[in-house]
């Protein structure tokens, strides 16, 4: 019962973040609500039994995304964003996308059934064999670091490839500081 | 530098706790939520926190950027370098089973190897990324 208070809760927060982010023009405002918006997914996440995910999207999400959104408006100087006009193809299109993925969602099993597609592949392998195969009582950590390890070695080995391609476009570490003061980058929003 | 006395004071109380946690989500994480990404990330927002607080030459004093360069691929390496080591003891590629007499306990130092190893390159790679972004945007 609680489950489904806090959820409603949630999910209404979350919509009035996602409306308040379309409407307003001031960026910085904007990215504060992105943090916000990511914080209240994390919540979501922790009502789903997801604690991990949670932890992630707390972190990576609300905090290191929200400063580095920050940053770049520091960086660009630009604070107001034009009113866009609306395009009236797009947003036909995009509420036909998303009224079809509502009429999908309709037919989606359950949360926690336990004849979903997804749970009778090796889920149930991972699910009851898990602790006696790898010894680790936590299954999220089981899958990912040694049933699944060559997909998290991909993965670390994505975050690396952007971490050196961020470095590559912006880490000129003190390379004469004073010419980036003089041809401060202005980006004008259309 | 401007002073931001509260933030540094704040700073000074908390970032010792953030940091605790990353260690027990990095080291605990076999058995209650988290590993070595949850940790990286925890880290690392305490490293954006101190720079948002002191400025970017107190934070590459800290941790300057080229141990960091240096970690980030040492993460990666140890993570892949386990994965080479099974294989040369006669396993798959990451089939840990193989490291110790049993198959528990070879998957256990095998997961605490690449846990460590994922939370080193995430550690580094997000604190580095924040300080390119810090270095251009002229914070405090």
């Amino acid at each position: 019962m609680i489950d489904v208070v806090l959820n409603i809760v949630l999910l209404l927060f979350l919509l009035t973040m996602a409306v308040s982010i379309l409407f307003i023009r001031h960026l910085m405002a904007m990215a504060m609500l992105f943090g916000l918006y990511s914080l209240l997914t994390a919540a979501l996440f922790l009502v789903l039994d997801a604690p991990d995910v949670a932890f992630t999207e707390a972190a990576v999400g609300t905090g290191i995304s929200t400063v580095l959104m920050l940053a770049t408006l520091a960086i660009t100087g630009i604070h107001k964003e034009k009113r866009p006009k609306i395009h009236l193809p797009a947003l036909l299109l995009c509420t036909l996308v998303g009224g079809l993925l509502v009429v999908i969602s309709l037919d989606l099993p359950p949360l926690g059934d336990e004849q979903s597609p997804a749970l009778q592949g090796v889920a149930k392998h991972y699910l009851e064999k898990g602790k006696e195969e790898t010894g680790v009582p936590n299954v999220v950590t089981a899958v990912l670091a040694s049933y699944r390890g060559f997909d998290t070695l991909g993965e670390v080995a994505v975050i690396f490839t952007g971490g050196v391609c961020v470095l590559m476009l912006l880490g000129h570490w003190r390379q004469k500081p004073s010419v980036k003061v003089k041809n401060k980058i202005r980006i004008t929003s259309r | 530098m401007k002073s931001h006395l509260l933030l540094q004071v704040l700073a000074r109380y908390l970032i010792p706790l953030i940091l605790l946690f990353a260690f027990y989500v990095q080291f605990h994480g076999d058995f209650s939520p988290g590993g070595g990404f949850q940790a990286g990330a925890i880290f690392s927002a305490a490293m954006v926190f101190y720079l948002l607080a002191f400025g970017l030459p107190a934070a590459e004093r800290v941790l300057p950027p080229s141990w960091l360069r240096i970690l980030a691929c040492f993460g990666l390496l140890l993570y892949a370098g386990t994965g080479l080591v099974d294989v040369l003891l006669g396993g798959e590629f990451l089939n840990y089973s193989v490291m110790a007499k049993t198959p528990l306990e070879g998957q256990h130092i095998g997961i605490i190897l690449i846990e460590i190893g994922v939370g080193m390159t995430v550690a580094s790679t997000l604190t580095l990324i924040f300080y390119a972004f810090a270095h251009w945007s002229r914070l405090p």
